[in-house]
């Protein structure tokens, strides 16, 4: 079946292969994304293809947006990758690696991988979004992660219900919350631990889930290896990982990350007048609704004539029922073909053939969920840059 | 032949395979090579936001009309917020530095 010269074959074309994929990797060694200061570094971190660089120590990877039109997985090895504090567990040990599970149980828990790998597997599809997803685009802009569209990603997650180990440790009568906390930390002993909480009935809802496996393989080092929180239609903020201590609490959990960071104003759609503060607010919680244009970048120069336009579109749970495509900036509609139903939490993706005639056109596509929600014509503005689902427009010049 | 190069390639799909709970991850990150803009007071600056970020948290924030305003609160943010151990006389270095540099 093999011999050695095939090998060696093989070899030289893995060496070809990899000069020109680093050469390709030279000429884009930066991108620039499409708000003011929105030049980025692509860089190469091991297990990942080469990602736009939001900042280095703690990392932060952005995907480079082409790649959601490949298909409506997206590969472990392109996933946005998002952390908040310097000290990561970069050597940490998966045959010593323990999960702990305590507080109001009956019976507390020190699981490990392989503890959790032998019970009963289930997956879910589920898109993982950055809560500041998009938030260079916010107008006033804001402080914070500077990122373009590409801080979401949609993965088969395999592991097991949290509700199944809640059970095993026997939850207490008058527990409110759940706090979940993982191996990184802060450098600085007085910098807030990343700790994040869900309502007991949330976490016991047999959705909620410990994932280990991501599209067939260990999770990426930098998506959470070994294990992760998973809370499908819930923001990134809520997905601890290498998260190694979860706590079941009788009261509101009252830690910096919960009480004062990630919060949207307790307004109608969440939203305030632009640069200005809310009265009240409450901690993130569900995705809105999105859709994007995936085939076409912005300012892309076609053909006139035929041409089939393609996205995604994904919301917070409900699933989506329908995707409007406009080629006149908005004046007339028209339903896009839906692709396979992965799960109501998954990209779900969309396809329209149109004739576009020579000219500008403003391409738009708007989702409508299963519950009736949809995207609004003009941005909401909130002073965090969370939330971000206005209706997105590609330019484009025919001829 | 044949039987030596499968059965390298079993050992080295065994070792690949293995790896996994066999070690510790020991996961390298690239080199850290955004630096600081030259500016008033760059040791002061490097000295105490290196500790814990990197140079590109800075470097990547938006075009602020009050620059100054802007800079003082994500000094101020640091310290109350993260427990930044900044000395009082640094602040205004800092914020004077973020604002002429970025």
């Amino acid at each position: 079946m093999f011999d050695r010269r095939d090998l060696l074959k093989g070899a030289g074309l893995a060496a070809l292969a990899a000069t020109l994929n680093s050469t390709k990797a030279l000429a884009l060694d930066t991108v620039t994304l499409p708000f003011a200061n929105g030049e980025r570094p692509l860089v190469k971190y091991p297990q990942k293809r080469p990602m736009i660089g939001l900042t280095s120590r703690p990392p932060q990877l952005e995907t480079p947006f082409a790649v959601f039109n490949d298909g409506p997985i997206t590969p472990n090895n392109a996933f946005f990758v998002r952390y908040h504090l310097s000290d990561l567990p970069y050597n940490l040990d998966p045959d010593k690696f323990t999960l702990e599970v305590k507080g109001k149980v009956d019976k507390p828990l020190k699981l490990s991988l392989k503890d959790i790998r032998k019970m009963k597997a289930t997956e879910i599809v589920a898109v993982n979004q950055c809560s500041g997803n998009s938030r260079g685009f916010f107008e006033p802009r804001v402080a914070g992660g500077q990122l373009a569209n590409g801080a979401m990603g949609c993965a088969r997650w395999r592991g097991v219900p949290l509700k199944t180990v809640l059970e095993l440790a026997g939850v207490q009568t008058g527990a409110k919350q759940v706090t979940f906390n993982g191996m990184d930390g802060p450098v600085n002993d007085k910098t807030p631990d990343f700790i994040k909480a869900l309502d007991i009935d949330h976490a016991t809802d047999g959705e909620v889930m410990l994932a280990y496996g991501m599209n067939g393989e260990d999770l990426p080092f930098l998506n959470g290896f070994p294990l992760r929180l998973i809370v499908p239609g819930y923001y990134g903020t809520y997905w601890v990982k290498h998260l190694n201590e979860i706590t079941v609490i009788d009261n509101v959990y009252d830690g910096f990350w919960m009480k004062s960071a990630y919060r949207i104003p307790d307004t109608p759609n969440n939203a305030v007048e632009p640069g200005t503060a809310p009265k009240a607010t409450i901690p993130i919680n569900r995705f809105t609704i999105r859709s994007f244009i995936t085939s076409v970048p912005d300012g892309a120069k076609l053909k006139a004539g035929a041409t089939t336009l393609r996205g995604i579109a994904f919301d917070g749970g409900k699933g989506i029922k329908e995707v409007q495509v406009s080629t006149d900036g908005g004046k007339t509609w028209v339903s896009a073909k839906l692709g396979r139903d992965l799960g109501k939490y998954a990209f779900r993706e969309w396809k329209l053939p149109v004739k576009l005639a020579a000219g500008s056109h403003e391409l738009k596509v708007r989702a409508t969920g299963n519950g009736g929600e949809t995207q609004p014509d003009t941005p909401r503005w909130n002073p965090a840059g969370y939330l971000r689902n206005v209706v997105e427009t590609v330019r484009v010049t025919v001829a | 032949m044949q039987r030596t190069v499968l059965l390298a390639i079993a050992l080295t799909l065994a070792a690949a395979v293995g790896s996994t709970f066999a070690a510790p991850v020991n996961y390298k990150t690239p080199d850290e090579i955004a630096a600081f803009k030259p500016g008033p007071n760059l040791e002061v600056v490097q000295g105490n936001c290196s500790a814990c970020h990197s140079s590109d948290y800075i470097a990547t924030q938006p075009p602020m009309k009050d620059k100054k305003g802007f800079w003082q609160a994500e000094v101020t943010k640091m310290i109350k917020v993260y427990g930044a151990p900044i000395d009082d006389a640094d602040v205004g270095k800092i914020v004077d530095y973020l604002a002429a540099t970025y």
